[in-house]
C-alpha cells in the first residue's frame, strides 16, 4: 500500500528528468545569453540590435500574420474533415489515411514541393502553357510579389499541418458520446444546431489543445518560408537561425528565440482563459 | 595444458596488435586540414589522392575553430601532435601572430622547379620576411553563360574581357529579345553573393573593400549596379547555387563559386561556356579561394611533412586533386586532354581570370575571427537596402559604414589586400 503511493511519481520522473534537461536548461541558457555580453556582464544589447536589424520588424510582422492567417483556416477545415470524417461509413480508414498523408512529411520536404509548383520552370507555369494561358513563364515568386510568396507559403503550411489538427478533433469527436447528440435529435434539433449546442461545445478541450499546438507551431514557422522565398519573407525563427549561423551571433540569435517565446506564452495564456471561460459557460 | 598455450597465444597476438597500432602511431604522419570535411571527399583525399605518396599519413579534416585551438593549444603546450596543417589563407593568421609557424622557405627552395603562381607564393609569406605556407590549391567564382546567350553580347564585347557597362547591354539586349531577365546572382539565404560584392564589385569600382567603403566612387558604382539589376532574375534572391538555374534555364548568364557551378558544366557542357568576371573601372576585381600547407612549430616529423609537401604540389597529383576534389592548381600546368570537359572549362576560366594583366585579386577576409558572418551581413544588408528595397545609396553606406566600423574596431583586423596596408583596425573612411 505504502509503495504504491510512489508509483505515479516513480513513473513520471523520466519525463521530468527529460523535460529538464532538454527544455528547461537550454531554456534557461538562451534566456542568459540573451542578456549578456560578449563579457559576461548584464546588457540589453542584444535586444537593441535586433530591434535595430533591418529585417526585425518585417519578421515580426509576416510571423503574426501568418500565424493569424493560418491557424484559423486549418481550425475550420481540420473541423470540416473531422465533422465529414463522421459521416461517412464506408471507407472512413481510407479518407482517414489519406487525409494524414503529410503528416510524415518534413516541413523543408513541404516548402520544396511546393516551390517545385510554384517556380519558373515549375508545374504551374508547365500547366498554364500548356493550355494556353500564358505563354511566357510567369514569375510567381520573387522579392518584387511578396503577397504571392505569402499566399503560397500559406498553402504550404495548410497543405501540410492541417492534418495534425484533424488528428486531434477526430480523437476529440470519438470522445463525444453518441447519446448526447441523440439527446438533442429528441428535442427536435436540427443538424446545424446540435454542431453549434452540443458538439463544438464538448469539443473545446480538443479544440483548446489543438489551437495552442498549431500557433506555437505557427509561431515558429521557417523551412517553408526559407524553401520558398529565401529572405523575401523575413520570419522570427528564421532570424533566429540566420543570427546564430550565418551571423555566429548566438547573443542577438537568442534575444530572437526570447521574443517567439514571449509571444507564444501570451498567446498559450489567452487561449487557456478565453477558452476555460467558454467552456464555463456552456456548462 | 591446452588451454593454458591458447591464453599464451591470445596474449601475444595482442600484444603484437598493440605494437602493431604503436609503430604505426609513432611513423606516421598526422595531417590535419580545414578542407575536405566532406566525408566523401575526406575518403578520396585518403585513399585516391594520398594512394601514392611514400610514408603513413594520417588524413583528418577539421572545422576551423578546433584545427584552430588544437593547433596553438599543442605549440603552447611544447607537445606537437599535427605534422602538417592544410588551409585557407584566412585560417593562418591565429597561427602566425602566436608564432606557431615553421617557416618553410627551405622547402619553397627544394620546390623550384614546381612554377608557383608568384602572388600565391607572395601570399604565403602572411606579410612577413620568410614563407609560412606553401600554396596547395585554389577555388574562385567565375561566370557561366548558356551559349543560347551568345548572340545577345552587344558589339565588340568578347566574354573574355568583358566590362561591367558590356555586362549591363548584354542582359539589356536578352531581355529585349526575350521578354525575360536571364542575368542571375546567388542571392538566397545560402548564396554567396557577399562575395561577389566584396571581392569583385568593390574591387573592380573601388580597388578597396573596407576603406572606401562609403566613398563616392562606391557610390556611383551601387547606382551603376542598381541599374544592371533591373535586368537581373527577380528569382535570384532565392537561388543559393546557380548551377540549378542555369541547368533549368531559368537564367542565362550566372556568377558563381566554381564548386556550384560544377554540375551545369559536368552535365551539360556543350550548352555552356566559362569565362572571367567582368572588369571594372580598377581592373578586373577578383576573389582566389587559396589553400596553403604550413608546418607547426615542433612538428613532430618535420621530413614526413615536407615529403607531403613535395608530394601534394607535384604536377599529377595537383591534376588528381582537381578531377576527385574540385580544387585547381596553384602550379602552371598542362592539363591532360582525357579530363572531363566541364572541368576544363572551368580551369581555362580560373586561369584566364588570374593571369591576365587587368587581375585585381582580393581575399577572403583576414582576422575577423566569429565576426566574419557580421562582416558579410554589412554587405549583404547593403545590397538589401540599395538594390532590394530602393534606399537612398549615400544614407545607406554612411550607415552601414557604422556597422563596418564597429566590426574592424572589435576585431582590430589590419587590412588585406586590396586594400592598403594599415597598422591597427583596418579603417573605413
Amino acid at each position: 500500500m505504502r509503495s504504491e503511493r510512489y508509483i505515479p511519481y516513480v513513473l513520471i520522473l523520466p519525463s521530468v528528468l527529460f523535460l529538464l534537461f532538454l527544455f528547461a536548461w537550454p531554456l534557461l541558457e538562451a534566456l542568459l545569453l540573451s542578456v549578456r555580453g560578449s563579457g559576461g556582464q548584464w546588457t540589453l544589447e542584444n535586444f537593441q540590435r535586433m530591434a535595430a536589424d533591418l529585417y526585425f520588424k518585417d519578421a515580426v510582422k509576416y510571423t503574426l500574420l501568418l500565424t493569424v492567417v493560418i491557424v484559423p483556416l486549418q481550425v475550420v477545415m481540420a473541423l470540416g474533415m473531422a465533422m465529414l470524417l463522421g459521416g461517412i461509413s464506408k471507407g472512413r480508414d481510407l479518407f482517414l489515411y489519406v487525409w494524414t498523408i503529410p503528416l510524415g512529411i518534413s516541413d523543408l520536404a513541404a516548402g520544396i514541393v511546393w516551390l517545385a509548383i510554384f517556380t519558373e520552370r515549375g508545374y504551374l507555369n508547365s500547366f498554364l502553357q500548356g493550355i494556353g494561358v500564358i505563354q511566357q513563364p510567369q514569375l510567381w515568386l520573387s522579392y518584387e510579389t511578396p503577397w504571392m510568396i505569402f499566399l503560397a507559403v500559406v498553402a504550404a503550411e495548410v497543405w501540410r499541418a492541417t492534418a495534425i489538427v484533424f488528428v486531434i478533433l477526430v480523437a476529440g469527436l470519438q470522445l463525444i458520446p453518441k447519446e448526447y447528440g441523440e439527446a438533442a435529435e429528441v428535442f427536435g434539433a436540427r443538424p446545424w444546431q446540435r454542431f453549434w449546442k452540443v458538439t463544438l461545445p464538448l469539443l473545446m478541450p480538443s479544440l483548446q489543445v489543438a489551437l495552442i499546438l498549431r500557433t506555437i507551431l505557427a509561431l515558429e514557422v521557417f523551412a517553408v518560408v526559407v524553401a520558398l522565398g529565401g529572405r523575401n519573407l523575413p520570419v522570427l525563427a528564421g532570424e533566429a537561425y540566420y543570427w546564430y549561423n550565418a551571423y555566429q551571433n548566438p547573443g542577438v540569435a537568442a534575444a530572437y528565440a526570447v521574443i517567439i517565446l514571449g509571444i507564444s506564452v501570451v498567446a498559450t495564456i489567452l487561449y487557456l482563459r478565453l477558452m476555460r471561460s467558454k467552456q464555463e459557460g456552456a456548462a | 595444458m591446452k588451454k593454458s598455450r591458447w591464453l599464451w597465444l591470445g596474449l601475444l597476438s595482442t600484444l603484437l596488435v598493440l605494437s602493431g597500432v604503436l609503430a604505426q602511431q609513432t611513423a606516421s604522419l598526422l595531417f590535419v586540414s580545414t578542407q575536405f570535411t566532406p566525408i566523401e571527399e575526406a575518403q578520396r583525399m585518403r585513399q585516391v589522392i594520398l594512394k601514392d605518396f611514400q610514408g603513413r599519413v594520417e588524413f583528418i579534416p577539421e572545422d576551423n575553430a578546433p584545427f584552430t585551438s588544437r593547433i596553438l593549444s599543442e605549440v603552447r603546450a611544447g607537445r606537437v601532435n599535427v605534422g602538417l596543417a592544410g588551409g585557407l589563407h584566412g585560417d593562418f593568421p591565429p597561427l602566425v601572430a602566436a608564432g606557431a609557424l615553421d617557416p618553410v622557405d627551405d622547402v619553397l627552395t627544394q620546390l623550384k622547379d614546381r612554377r608557383f603562381s608568384q602572388s600565391f607564393v607572395n601570399l604565403g609569406k602572411m606579410g612577413t620576411g620568410n614563407q609560412l605556407y606553401i600554396p596547395w590549391m585554389q577555388a574562385t567564382y567565375i561566370m557561366v553563360a548558356n551559349r543560347q546567350a551568345l548572340q545577345y553580347l552587344p558589339a565588340g564585347a568578347n566574354v573574355n574581357t568583358l566590362t561591367y557597362t558590356q555586362l549591363k547591354a548584354w542582359a539589356a539586349n536578352i531581355q529585349r529579345a526575350t521578354g525575360r531577365r536571364m542575368l542571375g546572382f546567388p542571392a538566397g539565404p545560402r548564396g554567396l553573393m557577399h562575395r561577389f560584392t566584396q571581392g569583385y564589385l568593390y574591387p573592380s569600382y573601388t580597388k578597396s573593400a573596407v576603406t572606401k567603403f562609403r566613398s563616392d566612387e562606391a557610390e556611383s558604382m551601387w547606382l551603376e549596379f542598381k541599374s544592371l539589376w533591373q535586368h537581373v532574375n527577380p528569382q535570384s534572391t532565392s537561388y543559393d547555387f546557380m548551377q540549378e538555374p542555369l541547368l533549368a534555364g531559368e537564367v542565362w548568364i550566372a556568377w558563381d563559386h566554381i564548386a556550384r557551378l560544377r554540375d551545369a558544366l559536368n552535365q551539360k557542357p556543350g550548352d555552356f561556356v566559362a569565362f572571367p568576371a567582368p572588369i571594372g573601372p580598377y581592373g578586373r576585381g577578383f576573389m582566389p579561394v587559396l589553400a596553403g600547407l604550413a608546418i607547426p612549430k615542433g612538428s613532430p616529423s618535420r621530413a614526413a611533412a615536407v615529403a607531403a609537401i613535395e608530394y601534394l604540389t607535384r604536377p599529377e597529383v595537383q591534376i588528381t586533386t582537381l578531377v576527385q576534389n574540385g580544387f585547381f592548381p596553384v602550379i602552371q600546368v598542362r592539363l591532360p586532354d582525357n579530363l572531363p570537359q566541364g572541368i576544363r572549362m572551368g580551369a581555362d576560366a580560373i586561369a584566364r581570370q588570374a593571369q591576365s594583366n587587368v587581375a585585381l585579386p582580393s581575399l577572403l577576409p583576414v582576422g575577423l575571427g566569429a565576426r566574419g558572418g557580421e562582416y558579410n551581413k554589412v554587405f549583404q544588408d547593403t545590397f538589401a537596402r540599395i538594390v532590394l528595397r530602393n534606399e537612398d545609396v549615400r544614407r545607406v553606406l554612411d550607415s552601414e559604414a557604422a556597422n563596418l566600423r564597429r566590426i574592424m574596431n572589435e576585431t582590430r583586423a589590419p587590412c588585406w589586400s586590396p586594400d592598403p596596408a594599415s597598422s591597427g583596425a583596418c579603417p573605413v573612411n
